[in-house]
């Protein structure tokens, strides 16, 4: 075997999509990794390096909602705006756009389950097991939200939950955190709040390039500067305040977001 | 059916820590190698530069470098009277996938396991009597190899990392500044341990106030840059606490990305072919020689792979899970105790204590994912375990690795997890507080074990691998007595309050505990009470090589890759010198 003579570029694109297995996807054609069944590949003779592929986050971009119907939406800002209120020390999770973010991590990928293993058969199972719905991400927060309405249409004289005082709707949130509330269609009530709650704070405390934590305001309750990546000159600075406001990609120097 | 490709020396199925050791050892021998990896090509550049490695959500939560288990889980239970379900979304542990795999989204921390860690058996026997090895079950066993051994392999994986640390103990004198509770060492680290942040510091000094032995953390996110023995150059870690979950983007972190495939992907008589998912290992009529393996690629062709050595490095699991579809050694059987196959599975019993402050700045978000100063007088048998109804033990460390905010925010006893009353927790306390960890031993037990489930099914068609594990009352008492010792540091520093996160209750596969599952393929001096020996060779089939912590008759209260990449080097020697000359059993049966 002859170690091929080749620049890089050159290597990647000759040698290395010519080789046994055969197969090779247009390279310009992004692949992100994470994703089943990028093309299969064989590597000899060096280390490839894939120019201009930088697998770029998958941000968000526009204001309109992609998932959630008006009415779903209610429901939701209902909801999160309990899980995180609003008031003077921070955002609350409406305030912060986390609806916006649920909406459009539903409409995608973690919506579709992407990264479940959904297929059957389906028992229940212990608490130990974990999520054992056959339901994706966004099949769940369909069918909860219908199913919830439909609990509060019978509990609370024909009321849609968005229509509950703060009160009654942390009461029923806490009922479904601790698993008192049975109810239909299949919807086990404690994944769902498990799920919402664990998704709204990933919309709070994200970055603003997935559409949630507005002008990064929960990070400014905290204390979080964001993405930096060096602070080698505060390590023996024990115990100063580090006066770093938050950054976000799209804020950083040198940042492209052109993929 | 499948194609029959050219015959290679050795095919190396799975391309993450163990795979990329092994390929480099036996490509520098001088045999044509093959690494099949079923994930993607990675690189610092392409899939976690700077510019974009710190996103939480797309790598810790979206599990963006992680095994997607759509179409490929385990099934999990606590015990043969439950039926296993899958595991539909990944918690537990974070199992890796792609080049590099665990390597490049690790901690870094770098640890050597005690010379009594692998005397399991006979030392807790000879100091507390044979009921200490088998009360609860138990069924511990000696490794079949000693730390004596393996001190020259720790010590290459040490120098190929630039491991970053101070020697405790080095040629049998024990050394101010290190952990005075280790094996000997035939060397100092590579580069010295990293500056301590304000948490870390503040932890040192009140374990040194109460008599026990701190010490910076060995790791392997490097505290000044460094040039390895392959001529792979790492920077010095940036402490951008975006570390364990997470690739560095600074070339800082040792990984096989940073240390090993600058030098082996240059090399002629070395090829990778990644999307590549080892299906079995093909055997001779006989059953005593494998002739190769047969693969999938992602494009649904099957090749079969002629090799005259096969080395599995697919992580334990599916190490475990291919042994047992290709029908090498006999399987476990937890009702007789017999067999080997599955045997011995266990895990890591980790607890924690958070502390929180009015009046100092901790700063979380310094971080990098070994920066800890840490105490091992608790570990393994560092202390008399008389009366107190276990073995084994654990390293205290009070760490901190990043101040992720989805993940990371620590709320004092008694707040809920959500409302109100969680958000004003969090912005009082986020900068103000930080953990301890109590990284625990866990012995192996009878009901423990690996085996392939009766139901569920991969999109091959294959079988899914079955795991059955829960903690016993050996490893619920040692977390116990431990985590009182860890708070015992968290009260010393004076802070306005900390909370006990003891480990309660069964095992559950939802919150994430560590990746550092162990067991099924374990290591022993004789094919009756194991599947490979000390070289990681099959008893049964001589040219099959299991690495990995599957090798580990039980898990020690250490991160595990220290000695798992001890265990490859060493089992790469023993090819290179002996078994190539004349292949064959290395140790008689
Ligand atoms: C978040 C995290 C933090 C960690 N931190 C630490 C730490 O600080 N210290 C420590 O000691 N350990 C740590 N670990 C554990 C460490 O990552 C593992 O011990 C180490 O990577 C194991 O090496 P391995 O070679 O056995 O397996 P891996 O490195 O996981 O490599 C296995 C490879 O095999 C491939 N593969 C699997 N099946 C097949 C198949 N059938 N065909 C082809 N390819 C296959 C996989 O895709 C993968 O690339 C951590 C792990 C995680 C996830
Ligand atoms: S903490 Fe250090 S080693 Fe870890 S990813 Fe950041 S820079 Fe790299």
């Amino acid at each position: 075997m002859d170690k091929p003579k080749l620049d890089r570029r050159h290597f990647l694109l000759g040698s290395a999509v010519a080789a046994t297995a055969g197969v090779a996807g247009a390279l310009g054609a992004k692949v992100h990794d994470g994703e089943l069944g990028a093309p299969p590949r064989t590597y000899q003779g060096g280390v490839p390096w894939q120019e201009g592929l930088a697998d770029a986050p998958p941000g968000v971009s526009g204001t309109d909602y992609k998932f959630f119907t008006a009415a779903e939406r209610e429901f939701i800002e209902a909801a999160v705006s309990r899980l995180i209120p609003n008031d003077e020390v921070g955002p609350g999770a409406v305030e912060a756009n986390v609806p916006f973010f649920l909406d459009r991590q539903l409409a995608g990928p973690f919506g579709r389950g992407d990264h479940y293993y959904l297929g059957g058969p389906w028992a229940k199972g212990a608490p130990e097991q974990g999520y054992q719905s056959r339901f994706s991400p966004a099949q769940m927060y369909r069918a909860a939200i219908g199913a919830i309405n439909k609990y509060t249409h019978a509990n609370h004289n024909g009321a849609d939950f968005a229509k509950l005082s703060e009160d009654e709707r942390d009461a029923l949130l806490k009922d479904f955190e601790a698993g008192k509330v049975q109810l239909e269609d299949g919807v086990d009530a404690k994944a769902f709040f498990t799920m919402l709650l664990q998704n709204t704070k990933e919309g709070y405390f994200s970055d603003p390039i997935y559409g949630g934590n507005k002008d990064m305001g929960a990070w400014k309750m905290i204390g979080f500067p964001g993405a930096h990546y060096d602070y080698r000159e505060w390590v023996s600075r024990h115990g100063e305040p580090v006066p770093f406001p938050p950054v976000g990609f799209k804020g950083r120097p040198g940042w492209n977001s052109e993929t | 059916m499948a194609t029959t490709l050219k015959p290679v020396d050795a095919v190396i199925v799975g391309f993450g820590w163990t795979g990329a050791i092994m390929g480099q050892q036996l490509a520098d021998a001088g045999l044509d190698v093959l690494a099949l990896e079923r994930g993607p090509w990675r690189d610092t550049s392409t899939d976690f530069a700077t510019g974009f490695a710190q996103d939480e959500l797309r790598y810790m939560w979206r599990h963006h470098l992680f095994q997607n288990v759509s179409d490929d889980t385990l099934t999990i239970r606590n015990n043969t009277s439950q039926t296993a379900l899958p595991m539909r979304h990944l918690g537990s542990f974070l199992l890796g996938t792609g080049v590099g795999s665990g390597g490049v989204h690790w901690n870094g921390q770098i640890w050597r396991f005690l010379p009594s860690d692998f005397l399991t058996k006979s030392h807790n026997e000879q100091r507390y009597g044979k009921k200490s090895v088998t009360d609860y079950d138990l069924t511990v066993q000696d490794w079949g190899v000693t730390y004596e051994e393996l001190e020259p392999h720790y010590n290459s994986f040490d120098v190929l990392c630039g491991t970053s640390g101070k020697a405790g103990n080095l040629n049998g004198q024990v050394q101010p500044g290190g952990n005075p509770f280790e094996g000997s060492r035939s060397a100092e680290y590579p580069t010295p341990p990293m500056p301590q942040t304000y948490g870390p510091t503040l932890f040192g000094k009140a374990a040194a106030e109460l008599g026990r032995h701190p010490f910076p953390h060995p790791t392997g996110n490097l505290s000044q840059p460094y040039v390895n023995n392959l001529g792979a150059q790492l920077g010095a870690c940036t402490y951008c606490g975006f570390c364990e979950k997470f690739g560095c983007g600074n070339y800082s972190k040792a990984s096989p990305q940073t240390t090993v495939l600058p030098y082996l992907m240059a090399k002629p008589n070395f090829t990778l072919r990644t999307e590549c998912e080892v299906l079995k290992v093909e055997l001779s009529p006989d059953k005593k020689q494998a002739t190769g393996v047969t693969y999938v690629n992602s494009a649904g062709e099957e090749f079969f792979q002629p090799a005259n050595i096969v080395i599995l490095s697919s992580y334990i699991l599916q190490n475990v899970r291919l042994l047992l579809l290709s029908g090498i050694g006999t399987p476990y059987d937890p009702a007789t105790g017999q067999g080997v196959v599955g045997k011995n599975y266990a895990y890591q019993t980790m607890s924690s204590v958070n502390v929180f402050f009015d009046d100092k700045l901790i700063n979380p978000f310094i971080g990098a994912g070994a920066l800890a100063t840490v105490v091992d007088d608790f570990n393994g048998d560092n202390f008399d375990h008389s009366g107190l109804g276990f073995i084994g033990g654990a390293y205290i460390a009070g760490m901190v690795t990043g101040g992720r905010p989805i993940e990371m925010i620590y709320t004092p006893q008694g707040t809920p997890a959500w409302g109100k009353a969680w958000k004003h927790a969090a912005a009082k306390n986020y900068l103000r507080s930080f953990s301890l960890s109590v990284h625990g031993s866990c012995m192996s037990h009878r009901g423990n074990y690996l085996d392939l489930d009766p139901t569920y099914r991969d999109i091959h068609g294959r079988p899914m691998l079955r795991m059955t594990f829960d903690f016993t009352d050996n490893e619920h008492k040692m977390s116990d007595y431990l985590t009182d010792r860890a708070a015992e540091i968290a009260k010393a520093m004076n802070p306005r309050e900390i909370k006990l996160n003891r480990r309660i209750g069964s095992w559950s596969v939802v919150p994430y505990q560590t990746t550092h599952n162990t067991g099924g393929a374990i290591m022993g001096d004789s094919p009756a009470n194991s599947v490979v020996n000390k070289y990681l060779q099959s008893w049964d089939v001589h040219n099959v090589f299991s690495m990995g912590a599957g090798a580990f008759p039980q898990n020690a209260g250490y991160n595990p890759t220290g000695t798992l990449a001890a265990l490859a080097y060493m089992s790469a020697q023993a090819i290179v010198q002996q078994y190539l000359k004349q292949p064959g059993p290395l140790v008689q049966a």
